[in-house]
């Protein structure tokens, strides 16, 4: 048996269909059974409520007299994209203010103009004869706005990795507050209600097709920005109308140390045409997994510490090396219902009716990392190879001369086995000169707990270093901890020097 | 009942809180404390009565004491249920309802902040 889209348009005009929510439909088929659930559902309603960055909207102003063609716009003092033409523009969610810096930014710009406040438009142009203005400012609510577009690059994430963090210090991430040690696990998605999850091979998923937008009517534009659906990470381009927008689906945010981002509630309505659907819609948490990586690892490949299914991440705990970790949920599961009980809503009283995609996706795509014609500068590339190390037993007064004669202010100790132990400064040998005690081995002044860097490390990361643990120098080790240079803030000035910052 | 005790170790170093223990016999539950050279600021907990009469103690001891009826400030308005609080707080002042709703166990906090920072949509915040 299978129905056709027709007779489910039918059906929802009549205000006969029979609709279920994603997180209804695994119940109804494990008690129905998935050939009387196809005969019983209709359409199944997904929905998803997170924090979803590749996003923004284009307005336009109309035109001001005298005309002007803007070329630079900001928008409450953030900048706007100044690249369409006279009286358009591209406001991106996670631009951030001039004045207020992370606290304001283009998510909250955007959330402003829906809630009806207004916003104070800036522009410049350099004036031409048939554009002669050169600045503008004014007061603009959404009802000022010819047009006020929503076009959302990378939405609907099918699912998201989950987040931990085995450094020694908190990081600050898109994954919000990663606490030191494994402390806590974050993650995102909305699991067995999202949209992708319940239509894996795209079949119902593509371009053309209406969808729940920030509460209101929208549609999806075709595959979003980094698909990647062969491993499981499809996502969606969508628009949809601000004017219809409502604050409750759309909020801007903040992530301490990272950025104003926003989250955006999307929700799909999906055709139970044949037994396929029946099954794909039946998903449960317990079966979409994703890795926890570990953020402590600044690199694009990132290792997976385990997998994990959202219905343990749901549970509020994970376990982690025999340790039970708790978790933080970043996108809101109850919004997430909420999207798609109206979206249900919305089907069940015939506000809106369903289509097939009138161009597919590609179900097996696989996203490609960035072809970088030059490679980042390393470590290996700017280090001091001339480093003059100091043995732990060795007497204090050997390592102050070591470091007057090496002209440097860090010496890194080594212990007979040449291994990296320790490092002293010549701050640590001043403070055991002016106040003489027990110490005269270095080390009994030394500080163990060394930052180090290695050769191939990005010296982007190294910096990084410096600056996390306010130190000005690196010592560089092998893989056997045996000291093969040092990097110190002095080495970085021959970044600026031109060689790599053509 | 919490109270926020604040002090100034310029004179003599005073053992405060020991001070207002052995003074009063009030055992008090320290929650959470930055004490440094100059300065220190503690969190307390004392049994709701004998709040007054610990408060008065270390106020007499040069301590500057304030009563704290609330833990962290809540805007339900701003709160889109997330949850990005819940693992950060060494509290477990934060858990979930039946709904998925975000629910606060006010009583257990420490106003050490952890959360405010968290907070994706600026919905926690100290009470001043």
């Amino acid at each position: 048996m299978h129905k056709t889209i027709g007779q489910i348009n039918d059906r929802i005009r009549d205000g006969s269909a029979r609709v279920v929510t994603a997180e209804e439909m695994p119940a109804i088929v494990a008690e129905l059974g998935e050939e009387k659930a196809l005969k019983e559902v209709d359409v199944v309603t997904t929905g998803t409520f997170g924090a979803m960055c590749s996003s923004g909207a284009f307005l336009n102003f109309g035109h001001a007299e005298p005309p002007i063609r803007m070329e630079r716009i900001w928008l409450n003092n953030v900048e706007a994209y100044g690249g369409l033409a006279a009286v358009d523009t591209y406001i991106g969610a996670t631009q951030e203010s001039d004045t207020q810096g992370k606290e304001y930014g283009g998510a909250h710009v955007i959330e402003d103009l829906i809630s009806g406040k207004t916003v104070e438009l800036r522009a410049s142009s350099r004036g031409t004869d048939c554009y002669p203005r050169r600045t503008l400012t004014t007061e603009l609510a959404l009802e000022n706005l010819n047009q006020a577009v929503m076009c959302n690059p990378r939405n609907a994430y099918q699912r998201y990795n989950a987040a931990t963090n085995t450094t020694d210090r908190v990081l600050n991430t898109y994954m919000g507050t990663l606490l030191p040690g494994n402390g806590n696990i974050t993650y995102s998605g909305a699991g067995l209600l999202n949209p992708l999850s319940n239509d894996p091979k795209l079949r119902l998923i593509g371009s053309g097709v209406p969808i729940f937008l920030c509460g209101g009517p929208g549609i999806v534009v075709g595959e979003g920005t980094q698909h990647s659906p062969a491993g499981g990470f499809g996502t969606l381009m969508v628009t949809g109308d601000l004017k219809q927008m409502s604050q409750e689906y759309l909020r801007a945010a903040t992530m301490t140390g990272y950025g104003v981002t926003m989250y955006v509630g999307l929700g799909i309505p999906l055709p139970v045409l044949d037994l396929d659907v029946v099954r794909a819609t039946a998903v449960r948490d317990e079966d979409i997994s994703v890795d926890i990586m570990d953020y402590g690892v600044p690199s694009r490949n990132r290792p997976s510490l385990r997998k994990v299914t959202y219905a343990e991440l749901r549970s509020g705990a994970v376990e982690l090396n025999g340790e039970e970790i708790r978790t933080s949920s970043l996108s809101s599961f109850r919004r997430a219902r909420q999207v798609a009980a109206e979206l249900k809503q919305w089907v069940e009283s015939g506000k809106m009716t369903l289509a097939l995609p009138t161009r597919p996706i590609d179900p097996a795509k696989q996203n490609r990392p960035m072809h970088q014609t030059k490679s980042s500068p390393k470590v290996l590339e700017i280090m001091d190879k001339k480093v003059v190390s100091v043995g732990e037993d060795e007497e204090i007064t050997t390592a102050a001369k070591k470091l007057l004669k090496g002209e440097t202010n860090h010496l890194p100790v080594i212990n007979s086995g040449k291994v990296l132990v320790g490092i002293v400064t010549t701050f640590d040998i001043s403070k055991a000169v002016a106040n003489p005690g027990k110490a005269h081995l270095v080390r009994d002044i030394m500080k163990t707990k060394v930052i180090t860097t290695t050769p191939d490390e990005a010296v982007d990361i190294a910096i990084q270093k410096l600056e996390k643990n306010n130190i000005s120098a690196l010592p560089v080790i092998d893989e056997k901890s045996h000291v093969v240079g040092i990097l110190t803030a002095m080495n970085l000035g021959k970044l600026v020097g031109g060689r790599w910052l053509k | 009942m919490k109270l926020l005790v604040t002090f100034s170790r310029g004179k003599g170093r005073k053992p405060i809180i020991a001070q207002a223990v052995r003074d009063t016999g009030v055992l008090i539950n320290v929650e959470r404390a930055v004490i440094d050279s100059s300065e220190g600021e503690a969190l307390i907990e004392v049994p709701d009565d004998q709040c007054r009469l610990v408060s008065d103690t270390m106020s007499t001891l040069g301590a500057h004491v304030r009563i704290l009826d609330h833990g962290v400030s809540y805007d339900e308005s701003e709160c889109v249920d997330c949850g990005a609080c819940i693992s950060v707080c060494p509290r477990e002042v934060f858990s979930f309802d039946a709904d998925w709703k975000l629910h606060l166990d006010e009583g257990r906090c420490i106003l050490c902040g952890k959360c405010v920072d968290a907070c994706p949509h600026r919905a926690l915040s100290l009470p001043l």
